[in-house]
Formats: structure tokens, sequence, C-alpha cells
């Protein structure tokens, strides 16, 4: 990586270098065993079908010898066909046998590793809907999804890919292996013998393709980051003349991506002929020495036969085994970062026996921050803030960055639970609240007004899913936001595209606003929610404030003191603390006052 | 950034038998795009050679096995002869070290081969797609290219490395193992070669209808992952509305629906692969059942019915191998045409003519561009082109601003001018113009600032000066010359732009900022930087190396917008482009980087994109664009004392209508 200052520093991931290990951890087994809990009975079934199937495998040729032995001569001799009709039979039998066991195991192994899939998929969404912001915040959506995606699609494809083969690849060569003993154990003997080279073969194997399998994964990667960064820039790849340049560096990752594979090929190129290889040597061997030993009437014809016939399925499992021991590999070290993940408990635990909130009597309830303190990591942010905001006032809340506003946003939206003292809701600790109490009650609106694709409609929902058509629409016109959406082609059901990219910032914050008011909470923050909008929608959003505040709780947070205007009061905060508290009339004469100054300097941008 | 929903396959193994790849419904053209990879392989056509011979090498070797099993049973058994055993003992090892060794050739150079030619494409592929139009770039999402030049690239490796070879080999085993199997008995081999063969079908089948649920599988797991997405981007909304088990609801139904298709694929798998075990084995109990006749009969010797048996298990690989190559070669053919679909694509935009093949009667001197060197990269050294003379100027006197009467001063001065005749702009395939009648002029070293309201085309009409968009109608010329009769490069050496949405590269902070310019010292960089107001770099954890984009350091808005500010700065552009360059950066810091980029556009010329007076303020006149035409031209006071549109945009206060409403006290700009 060195080799490439162009790509800069980063700090490697956390997650992905712990992972290599081959072995499962103890969390990984636990979360396994957890997972395959309810389904004791498929597991047991499944292996016995494995099991009976393998068998059947292991009777033909067995069966082909007799039928050599024991059938033929006496047809030869006497013209008696019963021998060689019961062999066949038998092995009638055996062949009918195999193919419902195999099918049965196939399909039965599916539905187990499809259901563990299931499971985990649904376990780990849940589980990152659980967690709280702040975890979201450090864990960055990034490797929430490749957790999700990836990582459950490494853990799927060894079960699709053939765990199932793997065990039965397994128990095929122990079943073939005592075959052989039992048949002739001299011979038997001779072909265990090529097994030493061929255990020292897969372990090289192993070792060289863990390695290539890194490499190749990680070379693809960047090769897939380059391209997919040219295409998603290509207007700044392109206004920068940067097409030379790319070309080089993307020539130098698509040769390093051309290595690693070669390198993978290289490995298989010889690790399967080395197999087939030592299979053929044997063979040879197996042929002249059961020759003698048939000669020399130790053995029979139809046993060497069966020894041949054995032979093939004794080696052809080790080639699956080794490219089996990748995915193995992918879906260890998958499960070791999902189990990772779930181990984490969520910072914002739901309370063990919630409290009612009293009835709320009008538009708002009250709000007080109790000496709570709150700090990032090491870094304090809030030092023992004491703040009440009476029921139905509009509070705004400002200061430089850094001045810790966010925080008592998001400490109000239990985001984060306060490290000391308490945020309290109409008198309740918000922690003795449970989720979906909380959540009719406070709600929190910022610049990131993030909308799911689906219609208008859909996203305005989203506050209130039992709203029927009716109240949606009446939504969206008491915040203002009526007109353009019955301009757009489909009106309420405008489809408004990957993360509503088919509307304007201004109108994604209108379809916010008019979700958070069909979702009518007692409390509502506002954290910096117009700063990205032009003024024309910026104006359009204060109207629409004005109708959404009405009687309720309000927590106001911008840079651009516009929106401060509609506050009855103003708070000034810095470094966690009120400096200055008072309605903006107040603050604004007191011409020296923090806010006077904040005021002059936004008005002189204005100029 | 996550590269889900594309589904690669990140294995650097290829298992041979890959169980399901995506798969679109086959065209009649298969053959012709299959032809088209023709060149690409060409160059290896003496590894393809050494590859066949060494694959009919080992499979001769394989079949000559059974027939050696005869000779030990019939010769040397029979009669006794141990002499005979250790010669055919040893004939056994040879042969099978013959195939041993001729697999390890085929494989090696198979290796080299398609790797080769998969990086080769690969190569081609990316260098044409940077080439083209960003309209084109507008109507493919990147991860239906990425699938082209990953997914849809392995298809093809997968069937020139294999696919071919494996036909030919296939098809002579097959026939070789029945002919010989008739020479051993003419009616029982008859009897096999026509029991097997039909499973050819079924195997086909098979992989035709298993590609189908696999490519559903495929689909589904992308919705999903687009969910997850989405979920996980949106988890604020999500948390703060307490959406948790609606989520919740939706991603379950999803995940169910991949759960049922992925087990009826088991179900699928399960049933095929009893058939691959049935069929064989079936065969081999006719054969015992049937051979043995034939030897109580005396037609067959007990050798060569265990020869018989042995041979005709060969007869399964080829078999299994066709249904997958007849699968993987629909797969390769749909895969080439998708990728020779990109190829096929022209770029709409590229260089002008070569000098003196000049049409446009204002440029006739243009001829000054071929002594540009190609790819300037110091800007600065880059000498401003003659300006030709351009006594028809362009533009219509009664426009606004259509005064050119600077248009021969670039030399003097040092800048360029740019000028705006009579633009219109239309997206392809939309109705209507987006940009109408569009004539400006800029003076050079002047900026001039672009208002207007969301969605009156203010940044399309920057678009157009590098370039990433041809006008519609009209032309735009930089000193006179009509852009379209530049080289690419050099326009766009000379223009330089910083857009409102900043696209930064997985990459160091320093080649992020010498993005256009690699070669730029240290100190350009650094007074790029500076002028940028993005110091903040240099406390980075590694400084300027410190990765950044979405592989690396997340920067905010604010930051990146500055990174990209540096950017366009370093490139020390005869006219810079602007797209609200500071819109989401804080009130204090726009404060810093408006008087610093006032200082840069003293000597460059400059249209600068405007939603804040703030930003305003950078400009010498300001054009206020209203639905795709200039509504006025002005100073701002002059603006703001007479266009009641251009005071809307910039003040926050309501219309006098609702003012009255308001209770509380207004701010009032200016």
């Amino acid at each position: 990586m060195t080799a490439q200052p162009w790509r800069g520093v980063a700090a490697e991931q956390r997650d992905e270098d712990s992972a290599a290990a081959a072995l499962l951890r103890s969390r990984s087994r636990r979360l396994l065993g957890d997972l395959l809990a309810g389904s004791r009975g498929r597991v047991a079934l499944t292996f016995a079908l494995i099991a009976i199937a393998s068998l059947a495998a292991l009777a033909g040729p067995w069966l082909v010898g007799i039928g050599i032995d024991r059938g033929i001569p006496p047809l030869s001799r006497d013209g008696d066909t019963g021998p060689l009709l019961a062999v066949t039979a038998a092995f009638a039998v055996t062949v009918v046998v195999q193919a419902i066991a195999t099918r049965s195991y196939i399909y039965s192994m599916g539905r187990l590793g499809e259901r563990v899939v299931l499971d985990l998929r649904k376990r780990l969404f849940a589980h990152f809907q659980l967690m709280s912001v702040s975890f979201h915040d450090d864990y960055t959506s990034g490797r929430v999804i490749s957790r999700q995606t990836s990582d459950v699609d490494a853990i799927s494809a060894l079960f699709e890919d053939g765990l199932d083969s793997l065990v039965s690849a397994v128990l095929s060569l122990l079943l073939v292996g005592a075959g052989m003993l039992l048949l002739d154990w001299p011979l038997g003997l001779v072909v265990l013998a090529g097994f030493g080279p061929l255990v020292w073969l897969t372990a090289w194997f192993r070792q060289e393709s863990a390695i290539a399998y890194r490499r190749g994964r990680e070379s693809i990667a960047l090769v897939i980051v380059q391209f997919v960064e040219t295409m998603t820039g290509i207007r700044a790849v392109q206004a920068f003349r940067r097409q030379r340049r790319n070309d080089e560096i993307f020539g130098e990752l698509n040769s390093g991506y051309y290595d690693a594979s070669l390198r993978s090929f290289r490995l298989v190129a010889v690790y399967a002929p080395a197999i087939t290889l030592v299979g053929n040597v044997i063979t040879g061997v197996v042929l002249f020495y059961g020759g003698l030993r048939v000669i020399d009437g130790d053995i029979k014809v139809g046993v060497l036969v069966t020894f041949l016939l054995y032979l093939r399925r004794f080696f052809d499992p080790l080639q699956d085994l080794a490219q089996f021991y990748n995915s193995f590999q992918a879906a260890g070290a998958a499960l070791e970062k999902i189990s990772g993940v779930l181990a984490e408990p969520p910072s914002v635990p739901s309370p063990a026996s919630s409290v009612r909130l009293p009835d709320r009597s009008g538009g708002g309830r009250s709000v007080r921050f109790a000496g709570v303190t709150f700090g990032y990591r090491a870094e304090s942010v809030i030092d023992g803030l004491d703040l009440e905001l009476p029921a139905g006032q509009t509070t705004a809340l400002v200061g430089t960055t850094g001045a810790g506003k966010t925080t008592v946003a998001r400490l109000l939206a239990r985001f984060y639970d306060p490290d000391e003292g308490r945020v309290l809701l109409d008198g309740v600790d918000l922690r003795d609240l449970d989720d979906p109490a909380l959540r009719a009650e406070v709600v929190m609106i910022t610049q990131e007004n993030f909308l799911f694709s689906g219609t208008i409609a859909d996203n305005i929902r989203l506050g209130k899913p039992t709203a029927d058509r009716a109240e949606i629409e009446s939504a969206g016109r008491a915040i203002g936001a009526d007109e353009f959406i019955t301009s757009l082609p489909g009106g309420y059901d405008a489809d408004v595209g990957k993360r509503g990219g088919r509307l304007s910032a201004g109108q994604r914050q209108l379809v916010s606003f008019a979700r958070a008011f069909l979702a009518a909470p007692a409390v509502l923050i506002l954290d910096e929610a117009t700063s990205l909008l032009d003024i024309p929608a910026e104006r359009m959003v204060q109207r629409a404030l004005r109708t959404m505040l009405g009687e309720r709780t309000a927590l106001i947070i911008a840079h651009r003191l516009s929106t401060v205007e509609i506050a009855d009061r103003v708070i000034v905060l810095d470094g966690g603390r009120i400096v200055q508290d008072g309605p903006p009339g107040r603050l604004l004469a007191a011409s020296d006052g923090r806010y006077a100054r904040m005021h002059q300097s936004w008005q002189s941008g204005l100029a | 950034m996550t590269f889900r929903g594309v589904a690669i396959s990140l294995q650097s193994v290829p298992p041979e038998r890959s169980r399901g790849q995506a798969r679109l419904p086959a065209q009649e053209t298969s053959a012709a795009a299959l032809r088209r990879i023709g060149p690409y392989l060409r160059p290896y056509l003496p590894q393809l050679a050494v590859m066949l011979t060494a694959a009919l090498v080992g499979v001769a070797a394989q079949l000559a096995i059974p027939l050696l099993i005869k000779s030990v049973i019939d010769g040397a058994i029979a009669h006794d002869r141990r002499g005979l055993l250790i010669a055919l003992g040893l004939a056994a090892i040879g042969l099978g070290t013959a195939e041993a060794v001729s697999n390890l050739i085929r494989r090696w150079v198979q290796g080299s081969a398609v790797t080769a030619i998969e990086k080769t494409i690969r190569g081609d592929l990316y260098a044409h797609m940077q080439r083209l139009h960003p309209g084109f770039h507008d109507s493919w999402q990147s991860g239906q290219l990425l699938s082209r030049a990953t997914t849809d690239l392995s298809a093809i490796r997968r069937f020139a490395g294999f696919g071919i070879i494996f036909f030919i080999t296939s098809v002579l085993t097959f026939a070789a193992v029945v002919i010989l199997l008739i020479r051993l008995n003419w009616w029982l081999g008859l009897l096999t070669g026509c029991v097997f063969a039909p499973v050819v079908v079924v195997c086909t089948r098979f992989e035709r209808r298993y590609r189908v649920l696999s490519r559903r599988a495929q689909d589904q797991q992308g919705d999903l992952a687009t969910y997850i997405e989405e979920a996980a981007a949106g988890i604020r909304v999500l948390k703060a509305l307490g959406r948790r088990r609606e989520a919740g609801r939706r991603h379950a139904e999803g995940a169910a629906g991949i759960y049922r298709t992925q087990v009826d694929k088991a179900r699928m798998l399960g049933s095929f692969y009893a058939l691959l075990d049935l069929m064989p084995n079936a065969v081999i109990g006719m054969i015992l059942l049937l051979g043995a006749f034939a030897v109580g009969w005396h037609e067959l010797t007990l050798g060569g019915l265990v020869a018989f048996i042995t041979l005709a298990l060969q007869l399964v690989w080829p078999i299994e191998a066709m249904g997958y190559i007849l699968a993987s070669g629909q797969e390769a053919a749909t895969a080439a045409q998708r990728i020779f679909e990109l190829f096929d694509t022209v770029p709409a935009i590229t260089d002008g003519p070569p000098a003196g093949e000049t049409a446009t009667g204002s440029a006739p001197e243009a001829a000054a561009t071929p002594e540009i060197p190609e790819t300037p990269e110091t800007p600065e050294t880059l000498e401003t082109p003659e300006t030709p003379e351009t006594p028809g100027s362009p533009g219509s006197p009664g426009s606004p601003g259509s005064s050119l009467a600077g248009a021969r001063t670039s030399q003097a001065t040092g800048g360029t001018q740019l000028a705006f005749a009579r633009v219109a702009f239309g997206y392809p395939g939309a109705d209507g113009n987006v940009l109408r009648d569009i004539t400006l002029s800029l003076e050079p070293g002047k900026t001039l600032v672009l208002a207007g309201a969301t969605g009156s085309g203010k940044t399309t009409l920057l678009q157009l000066v590098p370039r990433l968009a041809d006008v519609t109608a009209g032309s735009i010329r930089l000193d006179g010359t009509d852009i379209r009769d530049l080289p690419l490069d050099v326009l766009r050496a000379r223009v330089a732009c910083a857009f409102e949405e900043p696209t930064l590269f997985s990459a160091s902070v320093r080649e992020n900022v010498a993005f256009g310019a690699p070669e730029a010292p240290s100190e350009d960089i650094a007074a790029a930087l500076a002028a940028a107001q993005a110091e903040f770099a240099y406390d980075l954890p590694w400084g300027l190396d410190t990765r950044i984009g979405e592989q690396g350091m997340s920067l905010s808005g604010g930051q990146r917008q500055r990174i990209a500010l540096a950017r366009a700065i370093l490139s020390r552009p005869d006219v810079l482009l602007l797209d609200d360059p500071l819109s989401a950066v804080d009130v204090q810091t726009e404060a810093r980087a408006t008087r610093a980029l006032a200082r840069v556009l003293t000597h460059t010329t400059a249209l600068v994109v405007a939603h804040r007076p703030s930003t305003v303020l950078l400009g010498d006149t300001v054009a206020l664009l209203d639905g795709g035409v200039i509504a006025a031209v002005g100073t701002h006071s002059e603006l703001m004392a007479s266009v009641p549109a251009y005071r809307d945009l910039m003040t926050m206060s309501d219309e006098p209508g609702d003012a009255k409403n308001e209770p509380l006290p207004r701010i009032r700009a200016g």
C-alpha cells in the first residue's frame, strides 16, 4: 500500500484485521449455536441423510465387485442368472436410495442454511435499529451496511456453495478409507500411503490460497473504488483533465488485481494436477500390486475392480475440499465480525418498567435539564446544564460551532443519555419512558431531511403509520407543501427517487416538516433544519414553521439568525454553558452582549 | 461507499463450476457478440493452441487407463504373466503422470492468458468510460457500469478460459469414449451412448433454469441491500420518529423473499445433483447386467467389462461440462453484448476539428492551438492562445451585458474574455430548453455573479463552459474562439471549476488538491490551500498525506467544499467557475474565505453562482437568471433597488402582504 503515495494514509478499520483468525472464537461459536438452537432436529436429519447417501454411494462399487466375482462365474459356467440378478437388484436399490438421500440432504441443508441466514439478517437489522445514535456516529453507515450485506452473503455463500459437499466429502473420505481396509487391508494400506503427500499438499495449498484470497479481495476492492469514484465523479475528472492520470492509476490497480488472480490461478494450476498425479500413481501401484495379489490368489478380480472404482471417489473430493476452504474462511471471518457487533449492548437501553406520562393538557410539555453533564469519550461537552423550557415555549439555541447546541438537542431526543443529571419531560426522566412513548412526544428534524425512496405520501406517513390519505394531505397543506406537491406529476404519489433525489433540498425539508407535523409531537427540535436552503426556500419553510410550532414546546438551533427570529426566548451557549438567556429583543438591546454581536456580524454579511 | 447491489465474486480462486451467475434473456445475436471478443483473444492464439493440445493429451492419457486395466485383467492376470504386470503398472504411472503434467501446462497457460485478457478489456473499458460525456453517466448508475466491468467480465473470462477448451475436449472425449465402447462391444456401446446423450439436454436445461433463479435471488438481494443502505443512512430519521418496528417489518419482507428463492434454488439443486448421481449409476447397473451376459456369451472379456464400466464413468464429466458450457456460453454472449454496448457508445463531446479545418469564421486563426502542449501539467506556463481579431463579435446588441469592447484585451491584461452568445441548452430527450438566449460577456479579470432561484439553470450554465455538456444553440467563446474549436484538454486547462457538491476521491489530500495538476509543486499546493481557507488539512492525522473521501477520513461539508475550492484555485485557470463554493461553510469561516477568494479573483475571469448576499459581494456585476433566461444584469445594489425578483431572492423578509401577520420583528438586509 505504501507503494502508492497518492492513496494517502488512513487508519485501518479495526474489525477487518482481527477477523483473519480461521478458527471460530467462542463468541462466534455461541452465536452459531444460538442460531441453530431451534433446528437441532434438522441438523441431525441432514447429517443422517448425508451419511445414508455416502453409504449408498460406497455400496455401488462393492456390488460391482461382487457381481464380477459371484454373478458372472455361475452365469458363464451353467447359465445361472440368479446371483447376477440379485446383485443387480441390490445395486438398483442403492442407486435409488442414493439419489433420494442426495436430493433430500441438499434440500434440507439448503433450508437449514437459509433459515440461519434469514434469522441472522433479521437479528442484525433489529440490532442496528436498536443501537443508539452515538453508536451509529462511531460505527458509520458503511460498516452497518457491510455487516448486513457482504458479511451475511459470505455466510450464505458457505451454505450455498457446499457446506453439504464439504461434510459429504469428509464423510466419504473416511468411509471409503475404512471400506478399502475392510476389503483388503494390504492393498488398502497402499492407497492410504498416498494420503501422506495429499495432506502435505493440501496444507500447503490451504495456506497459500488463504494469502492469495486475501490479496485478491484487497486488490479487487481497490479496482472497484477507483472505478466507481471515477464514474460518479466524472464531471470533476473531465473538468480537471484527470483521464491520463486515472489511466495510470487504474492500470496500476488493474495490474495488482491481475497479479493476485494470476497467483490464485497458478496455485490451483499446481495443486489440482498434483492431486491428480498422486491419484494416478496410486492407481498404477494398485493395478500392479492388486494384480499380483489376484495372481497369488489373495483376492479376487472383483475386489481389484472395487478398489479401482473407489480410488476415484477417494481423490476427487479432495480437490473440492481445498476449494471450499476459502469460503469457509470468509464465512468464519464474517461471523466473527457479526457476532462482535451483536454483542454490543445498546447504550440507550429501554427501561425495565416504563412510566406513563400524564395526559397532555395543551399542545406541549415542559422540559427540564437538571444538572446534565455529557461528553464524547474523554471530552466533556456539557457540564452541569440546568435549563427549564415551559410547555409551549419556542426557544432558540445559538452559539459557535462546538458550543454544544446539537448535543443538547440530541440529549432531549434521547439519542444519548447524560453521563450525569437527568432530562425530564413533564417531570418524567426520559430513561423511564419506553421508546414508542418517547418518540410520540419528542421529534427532531435536522438538516439531513432524509427521505426514503417511495412516494411523497409514503414519506409523510412515516410520521404516523396509521394515517389515512386525508390526514397526509392535510398535513401537507398545513405546512404549505401542498402547492409544490400537487404541481408534481403524480402529486402525493410522485416518486421522490433515491434518497429524495428528485426533490430540491427545500422541497425535501418541507416533506420532512409535514412528516413531523403528522407525528404531532409535544416537543419539536429543529437542528439546523434550514441551513442548507436558499433564501426563497428558507422563507417558505419559515412560514411552515409557524404552523408547525403552534402550541408545541420547541427548541431551535440555527447558524443563521433569521430562523431565531421566531423564538420567544434565546439562549446563547458557549463551551457547554449558558452565557445569555432572555427574549430576543432584550438580548439585542444589550449591545455589548454576545447575541447582539453575533447579530451584528450576521447582518453585515447580508449587506 | 459500499458497492452493494453489484454481486461481484470476490473469490480469487475461480471455481470452474460456479453455481449460478446472472443471466439476461438470450438474444439472437449471441454468436455475433461472442465473435467480437475475438480481437482480444487473437494475441493469445498460440496459448490457446498449447492449452488445447495439452487438454487433448490429458484426455487421451485418461482414456488409455481403462484399456490398461483391460490388459491387466485379460492379459497379465488371466495368463499369470507377472512381467507384463510390471510393464502395465509402469505404463499406468507414466500415463497418469502425462495426464497430470498436461493438466498443469493447460491450467498454467490458461491462467496467464485469461487474466491478461480480462485485464486488457477492463483497462480499455475504464479508459473508454472516463472519456464518455457526463450526459452518458447521468443515465447510467455507476453500479451498472461496475457490474459490467466485474461480473460480466468474469463471465467472459470463464468462457474464454474454460468454455472454448472444454467444449472441444468434451465433445472429443464423448466421441472417443463412445467409439472405444463400441469397439469393446458394439451393441452395449451404442446403447450406453444413446442413454447418456439426452442427459446433456437435462443438464443444459437445469443450468438455464437455475441461472434464472440465481438472477432473481440477486435482484432480491440488491433490493434488500438498497433498503438496508437507506435504513442505515436514514437511521437518525427512523430513530427520531421511533419507526423501528415498521422498518423491521419492511426489512423482514425482503429477507423472506430471498429466503424463498434460495430454498427454491436448493430444491432445484438437490434434484439436479441427485440426477447427476442417478444417471451414471443406473447406466453402470445396466452395463453390469447386460455386460455380464455379454461375457457369458463370450462377446466381451472380463477385462473388457471392467474397462467398459470405467470408461462409461468417464462420460459423466463431458456431459455435465456440456450443460455448463452451453449455459456459460450464453451467459458470456449476454455479457459481451452488455460490454460492447458500452464500447459502442461514442463520446458526444470531442476535441474541436484540427487547425485549418475550422469552419467558424470568427476564429480563423485558431491555428495557434497546435502549439499548445497537449497536456499542460502546469497551466501557468501555458501561453494564452493568440487572440484572433474578432470584429464580428457575437451577441445581439440589445441583450443585457453584450458589450464586447474589451474582447481583445486579454493579452494586455493577462486575462481572458468569456462570452456567451445566444446560448440555449436542453437535455436530450426532454422537451423545451433549460436555458434560452443567454448572452453575457465577462471582461478579462472581472467576476460575474449568477443569481437565481433553485432550478433556474445556474449550475447548468456553468457546466457548459468546460464542455461537460454542449450548448444546444448559440456559442460560448473564450477570447473570441468558440470553445468547440479548442482541443478539450486546452479548454479544460484554461477553465477550472468548483461545484457546490464537491467530489472528493479516496486519495490523499495532496492528490485531491493536485487533481488536475499532478506535478504541482508543494508551494503551489500550500498557496491554494491557504487561498481556500483549507489549512485545516495540515491538522489531519497524517497532514496532507491523510486519505480523505469515502474510504478515508470523513470531512464536514464545509471542509470538503474548501478542498474542492483549493483544487480549482491550484490549476491557475484563465477562467474560474464557482458554484456556490461556500454554501456549507459556517458563517465565521465563510467571511474569511470570502476575503481570501476576493484576492484570488482580482486577476481571474470568474463566473460565480451565489445564493447568499455574502457570496454575491464577490462579483463586479450580477446576472439574475430566471426560468432559464437572463432577467437582469447590474451591480448588487442596482438590482436590489430596481428588481423586485432579485430582492425577493436575497432577503429573508416576506412580501408585504405576509408581513402584516408577523408579530415578530423582521430583519431587513442592506
